[in-house]
């Protein structure tokens, strides 16, 4: 199967297999007015499987939201068809707008205006909690 | 400028500071008549409140500053569907700091995000009630002399209280604090909460039964086990009367025992205990003014 390189874009490459659809939802990559590629369970030297996101288009990435779904995941910008930038991810600290707060006592479920944002607290375990009540957040 | 969310907001320097402070207005309340003169202190409580309101308002007066604000949500512009953050915004125009009640978690946050005066959260739901714990910090100061070196009960619903969460963190930080844990198996800490201790090297211990854990303590903070909190009406009532401290079950304490409650109080101490020197939950209401003073002066950054 073939995929055509990309001029200008971002490759969001080494996506843990399965995950690559999560991302897409999460990142809102069916709002982009651009060509997207998913390419799923591709033979992978390092990982055994993995999921390649290639989108025709450089816009302004949630690089947060990539790392706490997949944080061993690299963002590579592809400019004028060469590697301009590669960002290694791994756990951000803070996550806004990716994850919502889903205890009901919590003021962001009745001011809905507010972002969502959640801290890492246990690096760990992964465990984010949400900055205003602490719930701790849904693993995806 | 500094707000007061969470008690893990203050250092333990700081709440030593501000303990020392307390002490000092309780021993020169006239010196201290004057420090807010023209200052005015906005209670927005969101939902009802005796103790922590009229508390705030009561330390404000006695530092010669006024008091605005409305107690309960109905009358104020939140039943008109303003946003917290509007109304912080707002309030910073009439007034210097605010204290701030709320039913939903993380309200007086959202509030400090906005606000352009010190906010100290005044009780938000379940999650935190920063200034009860300074009020229990000292308390215990003030009855034991020290906050180190103490081996310090909490009885009853250690599950949901937020009182007992609070109070664990700001006195885990202190030298040689032991904790004796002590409630029904369906009340007992949460796991997030004893992995914590457990990490840091925290030394506690779990039990069902107060008179075992009695003789050894130097502090009982005793909280209520709530009906609802069960999930059989016949485990309720089996285990209701073996969290009520009464003179008998007394008869093993320490003389020298403080018995702390944040109060409101229905019946898990006996009114028969009130009269013994060990029972300490009034004059801690009383302190709970003072450490008040002590964290409004910090704040408006007045000496």
């Amino acid at each position: 199967m073939v995929i055509t390189p990309i001029n200008n874009g971002i490759v969001i490459d080494h996506i843990t297999a399965g995950k690559a659809m999560v991302l897409y939802d999460i990142l809102k990559l069916s709002e982009l007015d651009c060509a997207v590629a998913i390419i799923m369970n591709v033979d992978s030297v390092k990982m055994g499987k993995k999921d390649i996101i290639k989108i025709d288009k450089v816009f302004d990435l949630n690089f947060d939201a990539v790392g706490y779904i997949d944080p061993g995941a690299t963002v590579n910008i592809i400019r004028d068809g060469r590697l301009d930038k590669r960002r290694h991810l791994g756990l951000p600290e803070t996550v806004t707008g990716v994850i919502a707060c889903r205890n009901p006592r919590c003021i962001t479920s009745t001011e809905q205006e507010l972002p969502q944002v959640f801290r890492l607290t246990d690096r760990e375990k992964r465990i984010y909690r949400c900055i205003y009540c602490e719930s701790k957040a849904k693993n995806h | 400028m500094q707000h007061l969310i969470d008690i893990l907001d203050l250092t333990t320097a700081e709440l030593d500071a501000l303990i020392a402070k307390a002490n000092d207005i309780i021993e020169h309340p006239a010196d201290y008549a004057e420090k807010c003169r023209g200052k005015k202190l906005a209670t927005l409580f969101y939902e009802p409140s005796t103790r922590t309101r009229l508390s705030f308002e009561a330390a404000m007066y006695e530092l010669g500053g006024n008091v605005l604000g409305f107690s309960e949500a109905q009358s104020s512009s939140a039943a008109k569907g303003e946003s917290v953050a509007d109304t912080a915004k707002i309030i910073s125009c009439y007034a210097d700091i605010i204290a701030m009640r709320h039913y939903k978690e993380g309200a007086p946050m959202v509030a400090a995000m906005n606000a352009s005066v010190p906010v100290i959260n005044a009780g938000d739901g379940g999650h935190n009630h920063p200034t009860q714990t300074l009020t229990d910090l000292l308390t215990i100061s003030r009855e034991k002399g020290r906050l180190s070196d103490l081996t310090v009960g909490f009885c009853g619903d250690l599950k949901f209280g937020r009182t007992v969460h609070s109070l664990l963190n700001a006195m885990r930080r202190y030298e040689n604090v032991r904790f004796v844990l002590i409630s029904p198996e369906e009340l007992r800490i949460p796991d997030y909460l004893r992995q914590e201790l457990i990490k840091e090297g925290v030394e506690f211990t779990e039990t069902q039964s107060l008179e075992a854990a009695m003789p050894g303590l130097d502090i009982l903070y005793m909280t209520r086990v709530q009906r609802e909190r069960f999930f059989n009406e016949a485990d309720y009532i089996r285990l209701k009367d073996s969290y009520v401290l009464t003179p008998e079950k007394l008869a093993g304490a320490p003389a020298d025992m403080a018995i702390l409650h944040p109060l409101p109080r229905v019946n898990e101490i006996s009114v028969r205990v009130d009269g013994d020197p060990r029972a300490c939950y009034f004059k801690q209401a009383l302190y709970g003014k003072y450490i008040r003073m002590a964290l409004i002066l910090k704040l408006l950054n007045i000496e």
